[in-house]
Formats: C-alpha cells, sequence, structure tokens
C-alpha cells in the first residue's frame, strides 16, 4: 500500500465540564491512504464525531485538544512540516481555515442545517469556492454548476439558484456533497451522511459518494452507526466505543473473524434482512457513562469474556499484521458471522 | 389456535384516513385533501405481528394512530375481535380503549417528565378500573417492572433519571399495565442504539409470548422488520402495494417498489455488496398531488400504458401472497382479485 496521506495517532478530546471531564475521545489512531475509504463505526457516545471534529479543528470550549498528532501529507504550511507530513494538532486558531474545505471537506449528517435557509445554492456554494481558489464571481458559479451537474442534478443551471427549502433531503445532501468536493480536497470526511434519509434515496446518495470517490481518488473517512453501511462502503474498519479505537482491520476481517469481544457482540445483535428465523443475542446492560469514566477498558461492565486483569489495567492497542486490537482477551479461534 | 372462537384479532378493511388541506383567511375552504391512508386491508391474528414497512411520507404512522382511534378515520372499517370500532363513539369506545395500547418511537417525548414511573404506570389502571386497592396497585406495579426488566426501586424515579432503553421499557410497561389484545408499535427502537435495540426486541417478542398480545409493527427499517414479524405489508403513498407471509415478502418480493426498497438496504456483509442494478432514481411524488394511475409508475421501470389509467387492484398471486401491480393482475383471470 502506498503512503498514507494521513496519519492520526493516539488522538484525545477531552470535555472540561463542571461535574468533570469527558474523555470523548481518548487514544484513537488510524491511518488513511489515497482512494481508500475508512468506516468508523459505533454507537451513540463512542466518539465518532468528535473524531472526525478534531481532524479539522471544529471542537469549541468546553472541548479541547488534549494530546496525539494529526499527520497529514499537505503543500500548506511547507515551513512547520516534519517528513513532509504537517501535524494539524498544532495548528491555531484560523490556521485551520488554510485546511478545512480545501482540502479536508466534511459532511454532516442533517442537511437542513448545514446549509444556510437563507442563502441560495449559489451563494454557498461560490463562497466556499471564492475563499478557497482564485477565481471570480462567474468562474465559481461555473464551477459550482459544473459541480452539481456531477452530484445528479438535471437541470443544474437552473437549480442553482433555489433556496434550501425548494429542495428534497437527498437533493440538499448532494448540495452538501458538491460543495465538500468543489476543492477537490484529499480527504472527504462523512458523518452520517445517510442516516436523516430514506433507503431508497440512502442508496442513491451512498452510489454518489463511491463514484465520486473513484473519480477524484480522494481518502474518504465514512462515518455512521449502521454495519450495513458501513459493509457496503468500507475497504477497512474502526470500531470505536467509550472515545476508545476497540478493533481497526480490514472490512472482511471485521466481519468474518472479528476478534474483540465488542464488534463480536455487536454483529450478534444487529438484525439481518438477508436471515430467516435469526437468532439475536442483546449485549446486556446500557453504553457507558463517559463522564469521569475510569481508566479501564470501556466495555468491561458488558463483557462476557472479562479477566481478573480487566479490572486493574487497560489494555493498550496492539497489532499484528494490519489487525489493531485493544483487548486482553480477544476471540482467536474464528468465529465465524458468514 | 385459541379457545375463543376465532383466531382473527384484527380486521382493517378498505380504511382511509384523509386530511383536509385548507386555504383562506376567515372563510376557510378545503382545497385538497392529503390522503394519508387511501384504502388499506389486512388482519392480524392474536399473537402475531403484522409489520408495516415504508418511506417517510408513506402512511405508516397514521395507519397505527387511525386503528387505535387516535384519529378518526375518514372511511373503512376497523373490526376488532369482531366489532367494527372505526364507526364507535368515544363514550362507547372507552371499554375498547384498554384493549389497544401504543408505543411510540421516542421514549423522553412520550413520557410525561413531571411523573414518576409509579404515576405513569398507575393511572391507565386507575382509569379504566383495574385495580381496587393501594396494596394491588403496588403489587402490580412491581410485577411489572420485573416483567420488562426494571427494578421495583425504580418505580419513584423520574425519566430523565432513566436511559433511552429504560425510557423505552417504562413506555412498553405502561402499554402493557392493562392487558392490550392489541399494540401498535411505532418505530420503538429507532431512536436506540443497536446494542440496546436488541435488548428491546427480545423483550417485545417475550412479552408477547406471555401476553398473547397482537402487535402493528411499524418501521422504516426492514431488517428489524423481517426479525420480529409473521406477516408484512409494504406501503408506498398510502396504499399498501404487497403484503403476505415475512418470508415469502423478503425472499420472493413481487412489486417492483417491493424489490427495490430490497435492493436498496444494505447488508452487514461485505461479501454481498451488490451491483445496485434496481436503484431507484427520482424521489416519492407529493402525496397531495400524486400520479394518476399506479402511483408507482412515475419511478417504475416496467411501466405501462395500462398503470396510467388505473390503480391496479390488490390480487392474491400465492397462498398468503398478495400484490397491486399490474404486471400480475392483467391478463390472468384465473388470479382471484381480493376485494
Amino acid at each position: 500500500m502506498n503512503e498514507p496521506i494521513l496519519k492520526v495517532e493516539e488522538l484525545r478530546t477531552y470535555f472540561d465540564l463542571a461535574e468533570g471531564t469527558v474523555k470523548g475521545v481518548d487514544d484513537v489512531s488510524f491511518s488513511l491512504s489515497e482512494n481508500e475509504v475508512i468506516g468508523i463505526v459505533g454507537e451513540t457516545g463512542s466518539g465518532k464525531s468528535v473524531t472526525a471534529k478534531s481532524l479539522v479543528g471544529l471542537i469549541d470550549k468546553p472541548g479541547r485538544l488534549a494530546g496525539g498528532r494529526v499527520f497529514f501529507k499537505t503543500p500548506e504550511f511547507p515551513e512547520r512540516q516534519k517528513g513532509g507530513y504537517l501535524d494539524l494538532a498544532q495548528l491555531q486558531g484560523d490556521e485551520y481555515t488554510k485546511i478545512r474545505g480545501k482540502h479536508i471537506s466534511i459532511i454532516f449528517q442533517d442537511p437542513m442545517t448545514s446549509l444556510d435557509p437563507l442563502y441560495t445554492v449559489a451563494d454557498q456554494m461560490t463562497e466556499t469556492i471564492m475563499f478557497h481558489q482564485k477565481v471570480n464571481e462567474k468562474e465559481a458559479l461555473d464551477i459550482a454548476v459544473k459541480m452539481l451537474d456531477k452530484v445528479g442534478f438535471s437541470n443544474p443551471r437552473e437549480r442553482v439558484h433555489q433556496y434550501p427549502f425548494e429542495l428534497s433531503g437527498g437533493q440538499r445532501q448532494r448540495v452538501v456533497i458538491a460543495i465538500a468536493i468543489s476543492c477537490n480536497p484529499e480527504i472527504l470526511i462523512a458523518d452520517e451522511p445517510t442516516t436523516a434519509l430514506d433507503v431508497t434515496v440512502q442508496a442513491q446518495i451512498l452510489e454518489l459518494m463511491k463514484d465520486l470517490q473513484a473519480e477524484f481518488k480522494s481518502g474518504l473517512i465514512f462515518i455512521t452507526h449502521d454495519l450495513a453501511v458501513i459493509a457496503e462502503m468500507s475497504d477497512r474498519v474502526m470500531v470505536m466505543y467509550g472515545g476508545k479505537t476497540m478493533e481497526y482491520t480490514d472490512v472482511f476481517t471485521i466481519f468474518e473473524k472479528p476478534m474483540h469481544p465488542y464488534t463480536h457482540a455487536l454483529l450478534s445483535c444487529i438484525p439481518r434482512m438477508d436471515q430467516k428465523d435469526q437468532v439475536l443475542e442483546p449485549i446486556p446492560g446500557q453504553p457507558p457513562m463517559m463522564l469521569n469514566a475510569p481508566d479501564l477498558c470501556p466495555f468491561l461492565p458488558r463483557c462476557p469474556r472479562k479477566l481478573e486483569r480487566c479490572l486493574k489495567e487497560l489494555p493498550s492497542l496492539i497489532h499484528a499484521e494490519g489487525h489493531y486490537i485493544r483487548c486482553f482477551n480477544p476471540i482467536t479461534n474464528g468465529v465465524s458471522h458468514g | 389456535m385459541n379457545d375463543s372462537g376465532s383466531k382473527v384479532l384484527l380486521e382493517v378493511r378498505d380504511l382511509q384516513k384523509y386530511f383536509p388541506i385548507k386555504s383562506g383567511f376567515l372563510i376557510q375552504k378545503t382545497v385538497a385533501q392529503l390522503k394519508a391512508v387511501d384504502g388499506v386491508s389486512f388482519t392480524i391474528d392474536k399473537g402475531h405481528t403484522f409489520g408495516i414497512v415504508g418511506e417517510s411520507g408513506c402512511g405508516k404512522t397514521t395507519i397505527g394512530r387511525t386503528i387505535i382511534r387516535l384519529l378518526n378515520p375518514t372511511g373503512g372499517n376497523i373490526f376488532l375481535e369482531g366489532e367494527d370500532i372505526a364507526i364507535l363513539k368515544e363514550r362507547s369506545l372507552k371499554q375498547y380503549r384498554q384493549k389497544m395500547q401504543i408505543v411510540f418511537q421516542d421514549p423522553t417525548s412520550s413520557l410525561n417528565p413531571r411523573m414518576t414511573v409509579g404515576q405513569t404506570l398507575s393511572e391507565p389502571l386507575l382509569f379504566h378500573g383495574m385495580v381496587r386497592s393501594k396494596k394491588e396497585v403496588e403489587e402490580r406495579m412491581s410485577q411489572l417492572l420485573s416483567s420488562v426488566g426494571l427494578k421495583p426501586y425504580h418505580v419513584d424515579r423520574y425519566p430523565h433519571q432513566f436511559s433511552g432503553g429504560q425510557r423505552q421499557r417504562i413506555a412498553i410497561a405502561r402499554a402493557i399495565c392493562v392487558d392490550p389484545s392489541l399494540i401498535v408499535l411505532d418505530e420503538p427502537t429507532s431512536a436506540l442504539d443497536v446494542s440496546v435495540q436488541a435488548q428491546i426486541i427480545k423483550l417485545l417478542k417475550e412479552l408477547q409470548g406471555k401476553l398473547n398480545a397482537g402487535y402493528i409493527f411499524i418501521s422504516h427499517n426492514l431488517s428489524v422488520v423481517r426479525y420480529i414479524s409473521d406477516r408484512v405489508g409494504i406501503m408506498y403513498l398510502g396504499k399498501m402495494v404487497e403484503k403476505g407471509d415475512t418470508n415469502e415478502i423478503f425472499e420472493n418480493p413481487m412489486h417492483p417498489y417491493s424489490k427495490a426498497l430490497l435492493a436498496a438496504t444494505p447488508i452487514p456483509d461485505p461479501k454481498t455488496r451488490r451491483k445496485r442494478k434496481e436503484l431507484l432514481s427520482g424521489q416519492v411524488p407529493s402525496p397531495i398531488n400524486r400520479p394518476t394511475g399506479c402511483f408507482f409508475r412515475t419511478r417504475c421501470k416496467y411501466a405501462m400504458p395500462a398503470c396510467e389509467k388505473e390503480y391496479p387492484q390488490m390480487v392474491r398471486i400465492a397462498q398468503n401472497h398478495s400484490v397491486s401491480c399490474h404486471l400480475y393482475s392483467l391478463g390472468e383471470p384465473e388470479k382471484i382479485v381480493e376485494k
């Protein structure tokens, strides 16, 4: 595999609240290559969205980047680079705007809130394009129209002057995608991009994202709680729980031979449309409370494979042959989910 | 199967629910009808589950609410244990209210934040006169809480002290506390995480075994519907386009919309990544201004001239499998047209 364009190492994002500290992201590591899709999957509060926002400097107070490195291969800030990589975690305030939107774009879940209802599609698209590229308004509009055409609008010249409320949910998400790819970013982050959509529209948007990714050869970080969508989209998968990377390997291994007890439990509790007379095995208990969580494995209270050792210390993320796992007692005898 | 005669719990016949769209200041005129539910028929046996699936705006939630008379039907019949409750007046409806209960999607908004679990659960018991003494209330309460997997000491707590999954357990306890024979489950797991969703689905199945209640399970999630339902109906723009036994529908879908819906649903197995040949184009037309003839014809790749003229009748194509599509109803007189 070629050299990664993004290397995230031991990323930590903490939120300081009056009641204590919430470790929203606590020791997350992964890398992304050109033309690769990384799927990040986890339940509510597992830290997947916070991870995405941390990468592009969108963490607001009371949150803070508490540690880790985000190495990104980019021509920006050549004087600060080390070995061809820029550490995004070191950027301050406005410096992120040179990266965000131009080199790394992010797509959020709900297109109604990420688009401004008072401005036309043209206004919102040309704003981004003119901010990052040296073009005048007319050229920017031409780029906008070209992008709308790429994301599947039938008559983009006219549609570009519409307001978000004149578009359906799927079309709005297409506009958001058009804005995100308008500066030809090296990395696209999609945070639950299809969760607010109906399944037939979701299928259209997923297909569109696959096509665009193949065309632009960008790296894609795809975040979702839906394992089926992960299976559909990803090359490699990172499973998160309680702010931590639990398991991280290629998509086939995750679904066929998961080693982490949490991944295994998660796969055993999803109903499957393709299976008859399936038996569900729910995970007992509740997802963890993140406030002042102990420095132990977050899955410990619900884990059927816990050891004495798990009560004393936190396992670190270890790897063998590209299979990363955080567990003292992983499943090694190949439990199949096929 | 069941000792008390018929095993049919609920028969819905040609149910309609229209919402008038009004216009004008002072003098309001009805300018159009939104036909949210437009002639839907199905039956549920005692202790069985009927799943209703469809995308947003197809009328699945309206069906559930109309059947238990939270909304008044515009037309059609709803036979609950043989009695047509569609035409009953509010006063005579009271005895049937106890027999039909509902669980909503979001337990945070369906539970009163200012009532403790005990107050929430005792209100229906007292209203329907199902308990006589305070002691009886307490007994019933701890029994209810344990049957949904909560602890007796939870009785004095408020909804905000529980997690989402636990709140949904409270909402389920409230629904089952009056021994209903029909429970409408309107997206009961859609607001929950997958690990908690599985707990709730399992709980619902267990309770059904104990109570012998019929479920109407409404969801947009085909996988969950397949898991829990005995029979399934697929809705599109206020009409049921196909209905039948769950395995039959999922393994042998006949209606072009059902096929597209199943093909569009991703499966959690990277080996089965499909080339999306059946991808639907466009979007659902406005329910106020539906196409003439078959409503699906604007997106259907099999559309033919007949589809523009009239809406296809529901025809039975196999034992327990009916579909409403001209592909199956034209030129084959031996097929039985359902009334």
